[in-house]
């Protein structure tokens, strides 16, 4: 095999991992603070993909900036989806938490295909073209742009939980939730702030890879999927271990994609998948529940 | 049992037996509908529900045993008889395979729903990738309306074929409720650690509950492909039709001996008004918006299901007039 294809596969592997990992970091941030999985995570990414779509194409927002603003409105998606669905059965079985979290995905999913069509859409984006040239292989500006921008947010969202008093408590109540209550934290409004911030980084990767591939309403649940994967293999509530399984899973997918076939390259993330789950179920960077 | 009880029982079964009599060829096609899933809720309702191991991924056992059984007919002339027996018993290895990782290594609730997952997806990607198994394409089946090929000229007979499946799993899971790995798997549901505490090998009754509901979900299979002429790996092994197996029972009732068909009573006619009604261009996800919102409704206002809350109702009925 020719090793320009195996760097080139390496790096636009290590390139869509930013956006894995900001997919994955949302999904490990809900499931640290809550032990709630977010079964609508890949659905509520879509809507952050639509909306960079409808800003781009209606309001000419290129989604390099666009993101921002659906990150903000997949936090006001995620509070209100806590605070009014999430919050009444954070007792109850993980089984009913899962099949209320499934029914929220299957909405979001089909109120998109109503409202835009199954039809593949991509975001504009005048980054969609430009390349750039790095001996023999290249590095496409938007992949680019997308992997800044999500390292960015992940090590922001990493300042903020371990530098602001809201992280601290977040990190907290993560830890010890009836500990937190009895200090005097609300409880309530820590679980709305996990949820509304891991739905804006899901919202914001979707923003981020609008342009770079094309998506429809059904791209919900595979990203679901892949979200889970990385989480696992990273360690559920890791937030290291979800940059470095974004990465890890993005750089398999590639160079499955170079070395199977294309269509193959999510066998790869399975198989990873199953071996870590029956090796080291806690995940690379995670501690033994 | 009561006799009263037996005697309902006995009456529905009466009334659904001369049902197609009346019936117009499309109504029967909806009450095929509503006894194949309800079939396949039933196979779930041995997992899901009495053992409460939570699978989204029933449909690779779907696949596991259509699968078979075709390609078993396509290439060595085997009567699908014969041969959905045999894609039963490879979906049941393949529950065994699930069940023998997934338990061994003690994943639980979240874990093992993941694992459900991961290997439906993995079977859906293989079967995409096979040009032996169709690939993307997927397999037709050429309809000769020959019985002994699991063919009918008549809809009537896919009618008996599908309330005999549901039957069937519903004895079967009648047999089970009543028999002591019934009892232990309520109790692996209700307490996995007192239960094992107590001495119930937890991981065999497990086992034996992802088997044999691996097994009737690959018969229903047999019976998916020879109704629809048709496999396709992203419609068999996909995830919406684990969902569309999962929440029958869910809303029914899981756990319960009635709950998977009532559930299927209520959600399959529902699911087939609303693909009629909602198929003009741009409102094709309606019926799945329904969907979400009934199992959002669910969870939150009947967490055990309709039949339970039916049942109470029924009591205090009784009650009162006695």
């Amino acid at each position: 095999m020719d090793l320009t294809l195996i760097a080139q596969g390496l790096l636009s592997g290590v390139l869509f991992g930013g956006v894995y990992s900001l997919m994955a970091v949302g999904l490990t941030l809900i499931f640290g603070v809550m032990r709630i999985v977010n079964f609508a995570h890949g659905d509520m990414m879509v809507w952050g993909m639509y909306l960079a779509w409808l800003l781009a194409t209606r309001l000419g927002l290129d989604p390099t900036l666009g993101f921002a603003l659906a990150a903000g409105a997949l936090f006001v998606l995620g509070v209100l989806v806590q605070r009014g669905l999430v919050d009444r059965v954070r007792d109850a079985p993980h089984e009913m938490q899962i099949l209320l979290l499934l029914g929220v995905g299957l909405v979001l999913e089909n109120v998109a295909l109503v409202a835009f069509g199954p039809e593949p859409q991509r975001a504009p984006s005048s980054l969609s073209r430009v390349t750039l040239w790095l001996g023999p292989v290249f590095i496409d500006m938007a992949r680019l742009v997308a992997f800044t921008v999500a390292v960015a947010l992940t090590v922001g969202l990493w300042l903020f939980l371990r530098r602001t008093d809201l992280g601290r408590t977040m990190r907290a109540t993560a830890d010890n939730p009836y500990g937190a209550l009895v200090v005097g934290t609300d409880v309530r409004r820590v679980y709305a702030m996990a949820f509304g911030i891991g739905a804006a980084c899901v919202g914001a990767a979707g923003a981020l890879v609008a342009p770079i591939l094309p998506f429809s309403p059904s791209a919900g649940l595979p990203a679901s999927v892949t979200s889970f994967n990385i989480v696992i293999i990273g360690g559920m509530g890791s937030l290291p271990g979800a940059f470095a399984g974004g990465l890890i899973v993005s750089v398999a997918e590639s160079l499955g994609a170079l070395f199977l076939s294309p269509s193959m390259k999510e066998l790869v993330s399975f198989g990873l998948l199953i071996l870590i789950l029956l090796l080291r179920p806690a995940g690379l960077f995670g501690r033994r529940a | 049992m009561r006799p009263g009880t037996l005697f309902l029982g006995a009456a529905a079964i009466v009334a659904l037996l001369i049902l197609p009599a009346v019936l117009s060829s499309y109504a029967v096609t909806v009450f095929i509908f509503i006894f194949f899933y309800g079939y396949l809720g039933q196979a779930w309702n041995v997992l899901g529900g009495y053992a409460g191991q939570l699978s989204a991924g029933h449909a690779a056992f779907v696949g596991v045993g259509g699968y078979a059984t075709t390609l078993l007919s396509m290439h060595w002339g085997l009567s699908p008889w014969i041969g959905m027996v045999i894609g039963g018993l490879l979906a049941a290895a393949l529950g065994a395979v699930i069940g023998g990782l997934g338990f061994r290594f003690g994943l639980r609730g979240f874990y093992f729903v993941l694992l459900t997952v991961a290997f439906a997806e993995v079977c859906r990607i293989i079967t995409l990738n096979t040009e032996a198994m169709g690939g993307a394409l997927g397999l037709y089946i050429t309809f000769t309306g020959n019985p002994w090929q699991l063919q009918f000229q008549d809809n009537r007979a896919y009618y008996y074929l599908a309330l005999a499946l549901m039957l069937f799993a519903t004895g079967v899971v009648a047999v089970v409720e009543r028999s002591r790995l019934g009892a232990y798997l309520v109790a692996i549901r209700e307490d996995e650690d007192a239960a094992e505490a107590l001495g119930v090998d937890t991981f065999r009754y497990k086992l034996c509950a992802i088997v044999l509901s691996a097994f009737l979900t690959g018969l229903g299979g047999a019976f998916y492909a020879n109704y629809l002429f048709s496999l396709q790996p992203n419609a068999v092994f996909g995830i919406p039709l684990s969902v569309d197996i999962i929440i029958r029972p869910v809303i029914g009732g899981a756990g319960t001996l009635l709950g998977p068909l009532l559930g299927s009573f209520i959600l399959s006619p529902l699911a087939e008004i609303a693909r009629i009604y909602f198929s003009r261009p741009g409102w094709s996800g309606i019926h799945l918006v329904v969907y979400g919102v009934l199992l959002i409704g669910t969870v939150l206002f009947l967490p055990q299901g309709a039949y339970p809350q039916l049942r109470r109702a029924w009591e205090r009925r009784r009650a009162g007039d006695a």
